[in-house]
């Protein structure tokens, strides 16, 4: 008797495996982005070039790689919007130090602590201060750019030092024909993709976001995590931004500039829901490729990339509209 | 013996009195319908019971021994499993994870240690079919019914030995045979020997469980007495404020 019941639910969870995928936001948004690829394909000799297709690779791999750090603020109910300050402040950390002399591995490891630092900062005034995500990350925005340029006294830096060749090649180098930062955002997927669905601490994100207050009263440590969460996100921040730094050959106090508006429009397109419970790792890389994708095209069908912005904003609207229609039929 | 003893509870929330010297015992096996107004304090008072909250002042006994709960972990390994009010369910996890919330098992898995998802969902599905409920472990509950949320949140209880369950308001939003559910399911832990307190609004759901009956106004514990020396219209007199004291 439980047998046969047991059966019953079974097979009314198998069935629904493929409306499970066809009702995945980052399915849909994938196919778009495939769509996009295979038509540029057809109208332009540029697209489907070897060049064209690194640049591709590597560009999206920054957003990227920040998306998926956003991907675990938004999902657990809060937002970062001083991604792109940390971006030009460990780049400008980096970069200072090696031009000082100091070798590449320890000038990193400064960067991202650096950058773990302004993480913790967040995280604490938003879990313990119970202060609102949007204004601690806003003031982080300002405070944290403003911290680059005295750093770097607002100047260019493009000598790094004894270790300038090594820097070059990770941020802009490439291993079988496949630019490293991929490698990094591959890494990075892989890893937190596990990290969500496996450990207490990625279910944890999800329970935070979907409800703070249960979580808290199931004795889940919810300020503790939600610090760790911001450290993480600003993480992803650091390693892109030592990545760019090595990618460009040069750093500027402008580097980064409004990022973080992309990497959480690819995050949203991905699926990361702006109300939290909901985001996955592959699905910020399917909507950063997809910002990357659109950019690519719009360059290389000889439309002005000003229209860059309109499409973008299309495609937030449409995903989250998407997301809300198939909410309502459940 | 008594299982639980509190003695002389307070608790504030800045100027806010929310409990005021309260004083209760439960023996083992008992059920205790606690009643009252809305912000009487019996929410605040089954919270500091199950770790949520501190008390101001006042002792908490667990068979005679007085125990100091920091967190909601250390109730549980007093046996203590409290249902919240709003259910406290995370929407978009599943009822496996949601039962589990707060203490997944693990297994190793080389040398790292990861969710151990089939034992949640052997386990969970098990808690199901005693509570007789349709309940799918692997089922998010942001697509289920009052009644199967109300057996995720009780499956939650059932998890470790629990000796003392508290129930804040399970019936308030679900239909009437799911009630009739609900109460069956406290009459068996009662005689499992399980302790129980159940709040509720609902007289008739009080009456038909509960042995004893306790009356919290503003804060005040105003009546501690047998269901059977008791009736619906003095408890509603005492939690008016009709009747001063019982
Ligand atoms: N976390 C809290 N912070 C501030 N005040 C609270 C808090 N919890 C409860 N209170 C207050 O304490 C009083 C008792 O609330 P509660 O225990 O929820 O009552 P009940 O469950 O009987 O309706 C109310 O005045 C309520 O506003
Ligand atoms: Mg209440």
């Amino acid at each position: 008797m439980t047998d046969t019941l047991e059966q019953v639910i079974g097979r009314a969870q198998h069935r629904s495996s493929w409306s499970r995928v066809a009702n995945l936001q980052v399915f849909w948004v994938f196919i778009a982005a495939v769509l996009a690829c295979v038509a540029l394909s057809f109208m332009t000799d540029g697209f489907a070039t070897q060049r064209n297709l690194f640049n591709v690779a590597r560009n999206f791999a920054f957003v990227a790689i920040i998306a998926i750090g956003m991907t675990t603020v938004i999902a657990s109910g809060g937002i970062d919007l001083s991604v792109g300050s940390i971006v030009v402040l460990t780049a400008m950390v980096i970069s200072v130090l090696m031009e000082g002399g100091y070798s590449f591995w320890l000038s990193a490891i400064a960067a991202l602590g650096v950058a773990l630092v302004v993480g913790a900062i967040n995280g604490t005034l938003i879990a313990y201060a119970g202060m609102p995500a949007f204004v601690i990350t806003l003031g982080m925005l300002s405070a944290a750019r403003s911290a680059a340029m005295v750093l770097s006294n607002n100047k260019m830096i493009y000598q790094f030092g004894p270790d300038h060749d090594l820097l070059l090649w990770i941020g802009g180098g490439s291993t079988f024909g496949l630019p490293h930062p991929l490698f990094a955002l591959i890494a990075l997927t892989v890893v937190m993709t596990v990290v969500y669905r496996w450990t207490r601490w990625g279910q944890y994100v999800f329970a935070i976001g979907s409800n703070e207050e249960a979580a808290t009263l199931t004795g889940i440590a919810v300020k503790r995590i939600k610090v760790t969460i911001y450290m993480f996100s600003a993480f992803t921040a650091g390693l892109a931004g030592i990545l760019m730094a090595g990618w460009l050959g040069s750093v500027t106090t402008n580097l980064g500039t409004a990022m973080e508006l992309t990497v959480i429009a690819a995050a949203v397109i991905g699926g990361a829901n702006l109300n939290g419970g909901e985001g996955t790792a592959i699905g910020a890389v399917v909507g950063a490729l997809l910002i990357e994708v659109i950019r690519n095209s719009l360059i290389l069908l000889g439309i002005s990339t000003f229209w860059q912005g309109m499409f973008i904003g299309t495609f937030i609207v449409v995903a989250v509209s998407f997301d809300r229609i198939r909410h309502r039929q459940n | 013996m008594s299982r639980l003893r509190l003695s002389g509870i307070s608790r504030s929330f800045g100027a806010i009195q929310a409990l005021d010297g309260v004083s209760l015992e439960l023996a083992p096996g008992e059920v205790m319908g606690l009643m009252g107004d809305n912000g009487a304090g019996k929410s605040t008072l089954v919270k500091i019971i199950a770790g949520n909250y501190r008390p101001s002042k006042g002792e908490i006994r667990i068979d005679d021994k007085p125990v100091e709960f920091h967190r909601p972990i250390d109730a549980q390994r007093a046996g203590i499993e409290i249902v919240h009010q709003n259910l406290a369910l995370c929407d978009h996890l599943t009822a496996a994870s949601n039962v589990f919330l707060g203490r997944e098992p693990m297994k190793r898995f080389g040398p790292i240690r990861v969710i151990d998802y089939d034992t949640m969902r052997s386990t969970s599905a098990g808690l199901f079919a005693r509570l007789k409920s349709e309940t799918r472990p692997r089922d998010v509950v942001r697509r289920m019914s009052g009644g199967q949320r109300q057996a995720v949140a009780i499956a939650r209880t059932l998890l470790s030995e629990a000796r003392i369950v508290l129930l804040d308001e399970p019936t308030a939003a679900i239909s009437v045979r799911q009630v009739a559910e609900v109460l069956d399911l406290i009459r068996n832990l009662r005689d499992h020997g399980i302790s129980v307190i159940l709040i509720s609004h609902r007289m008739p759901d009080v009456f038909a469980v509960a042995d004893t009956i306790a009356v919290l106004r503003r804060g005040n514990l105003v009546a501690a007495k047998r269901a059977a020396d008791s009736s619906p219209e003095e408890v509603t007199g005492l939690i008016t404020g009709a009747i001063e004291y019982a």
